[in-house]
């Protein structure tokens, strides 16, 4: 082999070295730790091998089924409510207009900001005593709540973040498909006597499916990830009411100290994911294709 | 439509005041934290919401910068940002003008798997990342750190700079390599300067990252080693939150993506929307 045939892997192989150390490695010791019954502050050569009987255990273990309850039923609220706002407002305000730069600017600052910082802005706002949300429902006359200490409100609290949050993400990724999509065809459509609705349902919401496809798996995918602005907000409680799978496994793992059983719920969550991701790269991976971008 | 319906000029009015609405809801918050951070311990705890018009105090600053380790923490994020976001701009960079620009055998497995762990779970990396410190002994070091934000990076800042390196015209690297040049030289030479923006985005998405996070700081560095994050976190203790102090602190950490924000806002969002709406 000549040099320039070489040459391809020496430029991917560091890249892929770190890769392969820094995400691929721990996935598999994931998968190997699950086999053993490791505790914090014990050595692991120690640990027992306990072969697959912490897969056993969460099949019928209710803590961690009512965590993936409760991250279906986060995903579910906070998806259909940020997809619907977001699509709606696109379409709403779609049209360019001047200073949309800065409009759009300020809708990415809460993406930009540490999850952390997000957490604790909300963690305060809804504080029971000194709370700004529970001052102003006074005025309108209804009695403070205690929102991070009572299971229904908490689970309303952390949706209640992620949708301002995100909303302006979906927002901001269909207004850009919808300025993309090709100007004849919207026209024609407008000739052809489409009225308002007609127009958006029949012509534009189909022509920007592919988009808001791999928005919605986006979006399903990091609900599965998210666990940073939970762990300030609530830490996951009271009980259960707000512990996202994430948040579960991180739970497991450094407060009640069992290494391997976490581990054997990590191997859930990277197969749900896993699963998730492949649905995005049938609908379409960037990287493979060689000719346009 | 709606601005047939109405009239042009009422709906223009229309649309500039549901932005102001939806950008006041958006501001708000970071208003609250920002205000609350330059706020006396008593208006801090009073019940009735001060928005704009206190004395402000620089108390809150005052205490976290003197008190503590502060610069110890704004160094160690500030190092782990700087080291990671570098690493992943070079080697990225070069996977990425491999993967656009030559055919070898393994280049779609190598695509596909990166687009894949570009979304394992950072609390799936958290357990075998402890147990990795823990055996080999690397307790309370920033190059763990710095090590696992790399890897965190790599897959989006590939996928991004993949995105830009398909924008130059190969002519430019034909002409190079009939000259002599090396692939080294072709990438150093004629491509990093036509790549400057490329590299802006994705330093910033990953700067941003390492800047940003939360679970695997807390999890593997000590006393010693803290980023801003977990420094802040450590304000929330069992007697309760100091909440004007872990604002002002707050307000700190939000600084530089609020900076990055305001001056590359539109490559921000061309970045986060090219996977979806391009792909």
């Amino acid at each position: 082999m000549s040099i320039r045939a070489l040459s391809p892997y020496f430029f991917i192989l560091p890249a892929v070295a770190i890769m392969v150390a820094g995400l691929v490695y721990p996935v598999l010791q994931a998968f190997y730790l699950s086999l053993y019954d490791w505790k914090i502050g014990t050595k692991f050569e120690d640990a027992p091998f306990v072969g697959i009987r912490h897969f056993i255990r969460m099949v019928s273990d209710e803590n961690v089924h009512e965590s993936v309850w409760v991250t279906l039923r986060f995903g579910f609220w906070t998806i259909t409510i940020e997809m619907f706002l977001g699509v709606a407002l696109a379409l709403l305000l779609e049209k360019p207009i001047r200073g949309a730069s800065l409009f759009r600017t300020i809708f990415i600052l809460p993406l930009m900001i540490s999850p952390v910082v997000v957490g604790l802005i909300w963690r305060y706002l809804f504080d029971a005593r000194i709370g700004w949300i529970n001052y102003y429902l006074g005025k309108v006359g209804i009695e403070p709540q205690v929102w991070l200490g009572n299971a229904d409100l908490a689970f309303f609290a952390i949706v209640f973040t992620d949708i301002w949050q995100w909303t302006p993400f979906i927002f901001i990724i269909v207004i850009a498909g919808l300025q993309a999509l090709p100007s004849e065809i919207l026209e024609a459509s407008k000739i052809d006597g489409a009225n308002w609705w007609q127009h958006i349902l029949f012509v534009k919401l189909p022509m920007i499916r592919s988009i808001l496809l791999i928005a919605l798996l986006l979006r399903l995918i990091d609900v599965f990830r998210a666990l940073e602005v939970m762990y300030i907000l609530t830490g996951g409680g009271p009980g259960r009411a707000t512990e996202l799978l994430s948040l579960h496994i991180y739970n497991r793992a450094f407060e009640t100290q069992q290494l391997g059983y976490a581990s054997a719920i990590s191997v859930l969550l990277i197969l749900i994911v896993f699963a998730l991701s492949f649905g995005i790269l049938v609908a379409g991976n960037p990287l493979k294709e060689k000719s346009d971008i | 439509m709606i601005g047939q319906a109405i009239g042009g000029r009422q709906a223009v009015i229309m649309h500039y005041a549901s932005l102001a609405v939806l950008a006041l809801i958006t501001l708000m918050p970071i208003w609250v934290m920002v205000s609350t951070g330059f706020k006396n311990d008593v208006l801090v705890q009073q019940k009735e919401p001060v928005w704009f018009f206190f004395v402000p105090t620089l108390g809150n600053y005052e205490y976290i910068m003197t008190r503590g380790n502060f610069d110890v923490y704004l160094w160690n994020s500030i190092i782990v940002g700087t080291l990671s976001t570098f690493f992943t701009l070079l080697f990225g960079g070069f996977c990425a003008y491999a993967l656009a620009r030559t055919e070898f055998r393994g280049r779609v497995l190598v695509a596909n798997s990166t687009l894949l762990v570009r979304m394992v779970p950072p609390a799936v990396l958290a357990v075998p990342a402890f147990a990795m410190v823990v055996n080999f002994g690397l307790n309370n070091d920033l190059a763990v750190l710095t090590f696992f934000y790399t890897a965190l990076n790599l897959p989006f800042a590939i996928w991004l700079l993949f995105g830009f390196f398909k924008q130059i015209p190969v002519e430019l690297e034909e002409a190079a390599i009939i000259d002599g040049a090396t692939p080294l030289q072709v990438y150093f030479r004629v491509l990093l300067p036509l790549m400057k923006s490329g590299y802006a985005v994705a330093g910033i998405f990953t700067f941003r990252i390492a800047w940003n996070e939360f679970i695997l700081a807390l999890l593997l560095t000590g006393r010693k080693t803290r980023t801003l994050p977990v420094g802040a976190s450590g304000f929330i203790t069992d007697t309760g939150v100091e909440w004007g102090r872990i604002m002002a602190m707050g307000t700190l950490i939000v600084i530089p993506p609020l900076i990055f924000t305001f001056f590359a806002a539109r490559q921000i969002i061309a970045g986060m929307t090219a996977g979806a709406v391009k792909g």
